[in-house]
């Protein structure tokens, strides 16, 4: 008897893309260290701009696949453009819970990370490695 | 308040560009230009939520020049400008500025390389550059 074989479906993890402060290039950072390099075969991440824009291809990736929003600021772009695509939105996750955690950290550069904030991308990117693993054993 | 004949300023408009590394290059070269070459004449919008229906990023769009600044030829930055608040009074594209460039989705997204430093630089002027160009136009 064959074995029906699914097809290898990924996470989608889709960062805010805040520009003007430190908490939108840390949801950019932690989301590259899952894609790049802690769960790079199983998940992907995709411009957030194109998603809203109404690209084809972007709308199917988010609707058939789970996704995880990682927002830098209260305005949630990532989460509410999911969900405005019809997107499988699995879990929202906030930079500003990170640094509730470790507020010790006081990250201040934008344009290319400072220890602080690297370190709270650090801290992030394990967050949603953790959502990853639990959403990959559901499938 | 100041009048816009007083505080005379340019919307910078970046792609967010997640997936590939012109979009990396775009906000770096926004950044490069709000941080160091043009400090006191621009200030940068994020454009997911200028897409989602921001008041204020749009009216601001509306009401003063923008230059929008794409990673790839989807041009999102430019097509929302247009779409939404009016003709931005420049559009740059990193891949035409870098000539041969192609959009690729393997390219060090996270951390430039040297290289990919080199071209943020090289947008960077041209950005400031146009601003120049665009500030002399509105005197």
């Amino acid at each position: 008897m064959k074995t029906q074989v699914r097809p290898q479906r990924k996470v989608i993890v889709i960062p805010c893309s805040g520009i003007g402060k430190a908490f939108g290039s840390i949801s950019r950072d932690a989301t590259y260290e899952v894609t790049d390099n802690l769960r790079k075969d199983n998940t992907r991440t995709l411009c957030l701009a194109l998603l809203v824009s109404g690209d084809q291809d972007s709308l199917e990736l988010v609707r058939n696949n789970k996704c995880i929003a990682v927002d830098g600021c209260p305005l949630q772009c990532a989460e509410k453009n999911v969900k405005l695509a019809g997107g499988d939105l699995a879990c929202s996750l906030r930079v500003v819970d990170v640094y509730k955690e470790n507020r010790h950290l006081k990250p201040k550069s934008v344009t290319f990370l400072d220890h602080d904030g690297q370190e709270m991308a650090s801290a992030l990117a394990d967050k949603i490695v953790k959502k990853v693993d639990e959403l990959l054993g559901d499938q | 308040m100041m009048s816009k004949e007083q505080e005379k300023k340019v919307g910078i408009i970046s792609c967010s560009g997640e997936e590939c590394v012109e979009g990396t290059i775009s906000r770096v070269a926004t950044r490069l230009v709000l941080g160091k070459l043009r400090p006191n004449e621009t200030v940068t919008i994020c454009l997911p939520l200028f897409l989602a229906g921001g008041k204020e990023e749009r009216e601001f769009a509306r009401d003063y020049p923008t230059i929008t600044v794409d990673g790839c030829d989807k041009v999102c930055a430019k097509v929302a400008t247009e779409r939404y608040s009016g003709k931005p009074a420049s559009s740059i594209v990193v891949t035409e500025v870098m000539g041969n460039w192609y959009c690729s989705r393997l390219g060090p997204r996270r951390k430039l390389d040297e290289e990919s430093l080199a071209a943020a630089r090289k947008v960077a002027e041209k950005v400031a550059h146009e601003v120049d160009e665009v500030l002399e136009r509105w005197m």
